[in-house]
């Protein structure tokens, strides 16, 4: 199971690839993709929007579902979609609003 | 302190014209980021986990009270209200806009500051003694020879495509303080025996993945030569340093696998060629550089003992803080204080905005508007009179800026770690904050002594694990975090790398595993007075090793 992650060019901020076809700044509502097929396809809108200067750093990750929610295999990219562990005054983790307009 | 000149001015002007428009036309698209990215790396521009990340240099980690000033305010304005002081002297950003950083090195060009050649394969910013100009025990300010080297670093057409980043610290004190011997090049400004001031020449130091102590290639250049030497060490390194693998590209690499007899001959004819030409440095130069770093006007303030002698019987937390964070200076009615950044449980090297105009503050009223960074990730107050040691002190205790640790085990060096950065295996900053937690006690920290502990979240080794008394490394293993320990690592005149001790420990059991190291050192020092470092290089990992493992390897 694999989602489509980034940083946005203009600001850095982190950003994922969502059902609803935009970078998104919370990871609730990504796109998931399931088969190879699937994962291609986010390959290449991940191409398109690098080369298109919306974002760098583009990556594929692994991810699981808890209870519905997404949830990235690997600490970086759950400290990527949180923020820093120490500060919980920062990062996403400071701004539950934004998941829910995802 | 150091001021622009007209030349200065118009250079770092021109370069934040230039990597403006560099930014804007990234931004517009007309360049990709293949193109973009070695331009910011240029000018300090990173992007990390969260955020673009921004570094700023602080020459020699020398600033006064405007420039931190300055600081606080693109804390507050641009960024998220800290900065993260680093080992390198200088201070990160962890959260500007890209489109914001223009605006930014503009108001950091109008109180001479820059972020150039903070990152890239350059001379990076010469580091140096934090205690430079105020130390009792120092032989001559080190920071004109660092002035002298950024200027003649800086853009510098020949050196700006190394094989890989490159590093040089100066000291100019016996006692060293500027880790010199894990640079790329360390310099010990020292006198030979007609007085003449001149430099040990040591190459090849580094950490990273392969950590590496320096070799002495001079024992005493003369002063008018160390440009013609630099130049000749460099140019070396740059024709024969390793570009087919980025982690063999350092010096040291070329250092070790050349032979350091056979490489010293090689930087010695290069040297032979250039010592007489137009490189060497006339005196005047050197002299008017120095002027630059002349001492404050140190008033005599003879009151200072008596002042102390009251308020340490007054305040208890006044005496121990007297006695950790204030350090001797060469004028006897004067001090330097070590503002510390690692409040008990606090991220080493933050600091706030407020934290940022506070210091500036008394930099301003007490410090003669000087402010050091040191390596360790502290602040300091080089010249303060010690009849004003209460005054200072009252003021920092108000912004949590007075915790009495430095040089003990709370006084921790971290990198960013997973938290931040986008290499990290592992975190660093919230085990430095338990560690911290768990050690909180000044009374045992005390007890224990002088102790170095440096944490890195992976192998680049940024927190100076290598050279921590007791150094941990951040490792990734199955999807998890896990610490190595390394013990016996030192970073001064003796320096040493630190030896892996065993097997890793979880996020859960590396604190307690930090504990029974200084527990089995408690036990087995010959006296209060042996360092743990000392203790260390006495005993051997042995006794470590058993107390860490022993019980469960012979339960096995
Ligand atoms: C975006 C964040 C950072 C990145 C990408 C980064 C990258 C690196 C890399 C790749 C190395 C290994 C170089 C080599 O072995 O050739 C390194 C070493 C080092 N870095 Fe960083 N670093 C970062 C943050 C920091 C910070 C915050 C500090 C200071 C606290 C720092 C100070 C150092 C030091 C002292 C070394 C070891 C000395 C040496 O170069 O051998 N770095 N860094
Ligand atoms: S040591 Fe590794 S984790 Fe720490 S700042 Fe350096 S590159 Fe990042």
């Amino acid at each position: 199971m694999k989602i489509l992650t980034a940083n946005r060019l203009h600001d850095g901020e982190a950003v994922w690839f969502g059902t609803n076809g935009h970078w998104n700044e919370a990871i609730a509502g990504a796109a998931i993709a399931v088969d190879d097929e699937a994962v291609t396809a986010l390959e290449r809108i991940g191409v398109e929007a690098y080369e298109n200067n919306q974002v760098v750093d583009v990556e594929l990750i692994d991810v699981a579902l808890a209870d519905g929610e997404i949830l990235p295999k690997r600490l970086r990219e759950r400290i990527r979609a949180a923020g820093p562990t120490n500060r919980s005054d920062l990062g996403k983790q400071a701004r539950p609003m934004i998941s829910r307009a995802a | 302190m150091y001021r622009y000149d007209e030349f200065d001015r118009s250079f770092v002007n021109a370069r934040v014209a230039q990597f403006s428009d560099q930014v804007e036309r990234r931004l517009a698209g007309e360049i990709t980021e293949d193109q973009f990215k070695p331009l910011r790396l240029m000018n300090g521009v990173y992007l990390q986990l969260h955020a673009y990340m921004l570094r700023i240099a602080v020459p020699y980690g020398t600033l006064n009270g405007r420039q931190m000033r300055k600081l606080a305010h693109v804390a507050r304005t641009y960024d998220k209200g800290y900065g993260h002081f680093t080992t390198r002297q200088n201070i990160q950003f962890n959260w500007p806009a890209l489109s914001d950083i223009p605006a930014i090195l503009e108001e950091l060009a109008s109180v001479e500051m820059h972020a150039i050649q903070t990152s890239g394969n350059c001379i990076r910013n010469v580091t140096a003694d934090h205690f430079a100009g105020a130390a009792a025990d120092e032989v001559a300010d080190p920071r004109p020879y660092a002035e002298i080297l950024r200027q003649w670093s800086s853009v510098h057409p020949e050196f700006s495509y190394l094989p890989r980043k490159f590093k040089i610290a100066v000291t100019g004190a016996e006692r060293d303080r500027a880790a010199i011997q894990v640079h790329d090049i360390g310099l010990h400004l020292k006198k030979d025996a007609d007085g003449r001031l001149g430099f040990a020449v040591y190459v090849g130091g580094g950490q990273g993945r392969t950590p590496m102590i320096a070799k002495k290639i001079r024992d005493f250049l003369p002063e008018e030569d160390l440009l013609s030497y630099t130049t000749a060490i460099v140019r070396v390194y740059n024709l024969h340093g390793r570009r087919d693998n980025k982690f063999k590209a350092r010096i040291k690499i070329l250092v070790h696998e050349t032979g350091t007899e056979e490489l010293t001959k090689q930087i010695e004819a290069e040297f032979a060629a250039l010592r007489d030409g137009e490189l060497k440095l006339p005196d005047k130069d050197i002299r008017a550089i120095e002027t630059y770093f002349a001492p404050p006007p140190l008033t005599p303030r003879p009151e200072g003992d008596d002042a102390v002698r009251q308020a340490r019987l007054d305040s208890k937390d006044f005496a121990d803080w007297l006695g950790q964070n204030v350090t001797t200076h060469k004028h006897a009615d004067y001090a330097a204080v070590t503002i510390s950044l690692k409040a008990i449980g606090e991220a080493p090297g933050d600091a706030t905005d407020q934290q940022m105009e506070a210091v500036a503050a008394l930099a301003e009223q007490y410090g003669f508007d000087e402010i050091r960074v040191s390596h360790e990730q502290n602040l300091v107050l080089p010249h303060v009179a010690r009849a004003d040691l209460k005054a200072v002190y009252d003021r920092l205790v108000e912004t949590g800026l007075a915790t009495a640790n430095s040089n003990l085990i709370s006084d921790i060096i971290a990198c960013p770690g997973l938290d931040y950065c986008a290499l990290a295996n592992a975190r660093s900053i919230p085990v430095a904050q338990e560690i911290s937690r768990r050690f909180a006690s000044l009374e045992r920290q005390r007890e224990i002594g002088e102790l170095k502990l440096k944490i890195s979240g992976c192998i680049n080794a940024c927190g100076h694990h290598h050279v921590g008394h007791i150094g941990i490394l951040g490792v990734e293993k199955k999807g998890s975090e896990l610490y190595q320990i390394t013990l016996g690592g030192s970073g001064d005149e003796t320096s040493s790398i630190g030896e892996i001790v065993g097997r890793g420990f979880a996020p859960d059991a590396i604190t307690d595993a930090i504990e029974t190291v200084v527990e089995t050192y408690l036990g087995l020092r010959s006296d209060p007075s042996e360092r743990f470092i000392d203790a260390y290089r006495r005993v051997g990992p042995a006794p470590f090793k058993e107390a860490l493992y022993g019980r469960e390897a012979r339960a096995a």
